[in-house]
């Protein structure tokens, strides 16, 4: 009972609040006219930028600008954190990072992926975790909102799809930053630390030293949450309680993985101009994610297996891994959602669901769009809507046609390429280190669930998503070179073909509205969505899923 | 080449804001409106030691204290983390094997299960109230106290964490403790 209340209270509020979130950042994101307040900051992001954001970009130069811009990001974050020694805010004297470990880092903030093979309180300097990590969090955030704007406004038809520099500054400043100072000065009353000062020393009543890490937490961990990037403050994310200290942070926490990627929906609806279309959109989202969130918390009601043969308790779920505070569901229900985004925090560990609730998280990032990460997420839903539109035209020999233009051949082929890349990552990545000493000599656990464990890690990488089944001992040289490629193809392929995509429509003429045309704006369009991407997406899975945690619940749970 | 120049002044604008100044707000705002929690809730003696912070578990292994769920890092607050097993794992039976060794659990008399699961952090400050009672002969009798005197202090200091959307009511052992040795 008290499960089904947290649910409905975290996924109800968030779809209510996004209906206005997805209305401001469309005033925000696309301003119609010079007028006003948004004109102004329009002049302003200009003057800042300089010369080139008064440019008109087509899809082309807006994409060149995004490359460009996450380039330069990329460098100076390496730059920041491969002299974090130096640097100042270091008061605990953090030693030099290994190369290999911050190139993964960097590609992994960059990306937005926020996958971690450093534990953040005893590698990371004040220093770098603000200007090099944090600052990643809002401006790789930004990106992924910038570019599904600009996609959006190519669907429209627009052949302008805006400017790039301009737009990263509309998401950095007018949507992530003031959302992150309500949230985080939210967090700060709910307890959380947000200090300069250095670890703490104690000495507990049995006299033993405890030495306390501490730091910015709470500033770090908003825009964490709110940017789909997920990667923690400390190494155990948000189960460390100074990352989540009470089971009312944690439902704001939760919420705010959530707001987001909902409010870029109706975003981009209504930059297209179809909000009955995006209707459709969100509730496919809505139905798979409850799906999963209904399967995750039904299966992490069993007891912890490993403990049926002892004097245990059996009558409350498995909790290895959960922390009391949040409540029995909190854990499985934040594991999809994290992965449902592409957010990737925890606060619940992964590597210890049971069987069957560890391949939720997995079906999360295979699909990667059931609401998915800020911008991004509606991207990704965007090549499942080519592929459902061309094969229900192809089913009932209607024209396929998406938004008054013709979807054909190069279309199609763009999306199958992006949802082929997405497969030949994960697959092609686990297959390779489960087969050779790079993979098989980090695992934490033996058999089928350290196949999972692989499986999980490429699929992380790939979904730009950061979660992990933390066992895997994946702080190497192979790991962390192996996954920082593959997190950056995962980035900017699926922003460099649907963006092609859009481009090849809008150059396209409009065709006129007629009987023949498919509309998707109906409940038949939704289910047909759904139907494309369970078989496209989820079944291309299927076999890696039996192979680990079908394979592990068939063995071990009775 | 005016494409990078245009993305470093970007880079530098947002950094300037987002990293400095935002992050500086917010630490304003902690540090003048709730320093304590700010600084990581640290619980001190009346001499000025820390103990702890509530919000942070601390390894207990004399009877006389309540104890903490187990920790895969051995209560370490610089370095947290869980076991990272699965929950079929070998490694966790042999774990749970000693903790009910510890509680001299038996299938009479079987162990809460919180007790028996590490934290995902391996920090969780609390246990159930459940867990606690189940300590109280343990430490009542190492304590030379009435079971029930030590039962009315876990219950006075259990709690529902999240009011009607708790599951469970909670018992935070660091204060637990303290509140123990204050008893007179």
């Amino acid at each position: 009972m008290d499960a089904i209340l947290l649910i409905t209270l975290i996924v109800g509020g968030c779809a209510a609040l996004s209906w206005p979130l997805g209305r401001y950042m469309r005033w925000a994101m696309d301003p119609s006219g010079t007028e006003g307040l948004a004109g102004w900051f329009d002049r302003l992001f200009r003057a800042l930028g300089g010369p080139l954001t008064r440019e008109a970009q087509g899809w082309k130069a807006y994409l060149f600008a995004l490359l460009a811009c996450n380039a330069v990001m990329f460098v100076l974050s390496f730059g920041f954190m491969a002299l974090q020694q130096w640097l100042p805010l270091n008061p605990d004297g953090k030693e030099a990072l290994e190369g290999s470990l911050i190139f993964n880092t960097v590609a992994s903030f960059t990306s937005n992926t926020n996958l971690q093979h450093y534990s953040g309180e005893v590698s990371m300097s004040y220093g770098s975790q603000l200007f090099a990590l944090m600052w990643l969090q809002f401006v790789s955030a930004a990106t992924g909102i910038a570019a599904l704007a600009a996609m959006a406004r190519g669907l429209a038809g627009r052949s302008v799809f805006g400017n790039f520099f301009v737009d990263v500054q509309r998401a950095t400043f007018l949507v992530l930053l003031p959302l992150a100072i309500v949230v985080a000065t939210l967090m700060v009353l709910g307890g959380m630390p947000m200090t300069m000062l250095g670890a703490a020393k104690a000495t507990t009543l049995e006299g033993i030293e405890q030495v306390i890490a501490r730091g910015p937490v709470a500033a770090f961990l908003t825009i964490k949450q709110l940017g789909t990037n997920g990667g923690g403050y400390f190494g155990p994310n948000s189960t460390q309680p100074f990352e989540n200290p009470t089971f009312w942070t944690n439902i704001l926490s939760c919420s705010a993985i959530l707001i987001v990627p909902m409010a870029s929906v109706w975003m981009f609806g209504r930059i297209v101009g179809g909000m009955r279309h995006a209707t459709i959109l969100f509730a496919v989202m809505m139905a798979l994610l409850l799906a999963k969130v209904g399967m995750a918390v039904a299966c992490e009601s069993a007891p912890t297996q490993a403990f049926s043969s002892l004097p245990v308790e059996r009558e409350c779920g498995n909790l290895e891994g959960k922390e009391l505070r949040f409540g029995s569901a909190a854990g499985p229900l934040w594991a999809v959602l994290t992965t449902c985004t592409s957010n990737g925090s925890v606060n619940c560990m992964h590597d210890s669901l049971n069987p069957l609730t560890g391949l939720v998280p997995m079906v999360g990032m295979w699909l990667n769009a059931t609401y998915g990460g800020v911008g991004v997420g509606m991207i990704n839903m965007f090549i499942y809507i080519v592929l459902a539109v061309f094969v229900a035209g192809m089913m009932v020999g209607r024209t396929p046609e998406y938004l008054n233009r013709r979807i054909e051949m190069r279309e199609v082929k763009l999306a199958v390429l992006a949802l082929f890349a997405h497969a030949l990552l994960i697959l092609a990545g686990t297959a390779l280190f489960a087969v050779t000493p790079w993979g098989t000599a980090t695992l934490n656990n033996v058999g089928a669930h350290g196949f999972s464990e692989i499986l999980y890690e490429f699929s992380s990488a790939t979904a730009n998503n950061g979660s992990g089944f933390e066992g895997l001992g994946d702080n190497t040289v192979p790991w962390n070179i192996a996954t920082g490629m593959v997190m950056l193809l995962a980035r900017y392929i699926p922003i460099l073909l649907p963006l092609a995509i859009a481009g090849s429509l809008a150059r396209k003429r409009p065709t006129a509205l007629s009987a023949g045309t498919l509309a998707v704006e109906t409940p038949t369009f939704g289910v047909m969505l759904i139907a494309t991407i369970l078989f496209l997406g989820a079944l291309t899975f299927f076999p890696a899923a039996a192979l680990g945690p079908v394979a592990e619940h068939l063995q071990f749970m009775k | 080449m005016a494409m990078f120049l245009t993305s470093i002044r970007v880079a530098v604008l947002t950094l300037l804001i987002c990293a400095c100044g935002y992050p500086a707000l917010i630490l304003g705002i902690a540090q003048a409106f709730t320093p304590g929690t700010a600084n990581g809730s640290l619980l001190q003696r009346s001499d000025g030691t820390i103990v702890g912070s509530r919000l942070l578990a601390q390894a207990f292994t004399q009877p006389r204290y309540f104890w903490p769920r187990p920790s895969a890092v051995g209560y370490n607050a610089a370095g947290a983390g869980g076991s990272n097993k699965s929950p079929t794992s070998a490694d966790l039976i042999e774990r749970a094997q000693q903790t009910v060794a510890a509680y001299g659990a038996t299938p009479q008399n079987p162990l809460p299960a919180d007790l028996a699961a590490a934290s995902g952090g391996g920090l969780d400050p609390h246990v159930t109230e459940r867990s606690a009672l189940y300590q109280v002969a343990r430490v009542a009798a190492a304590r030379e106290r009435t079971p029930l005197e030590v039962e009315s202090l876990v219950r006075r200091h259990a709690f529902a964490p999240g009011g009607l959307l708790s599951s469970a009511r909670l018992v935070n052992v660091l204060e637990l403790n303290l509140a123990l040795d204050q008893m007179r």
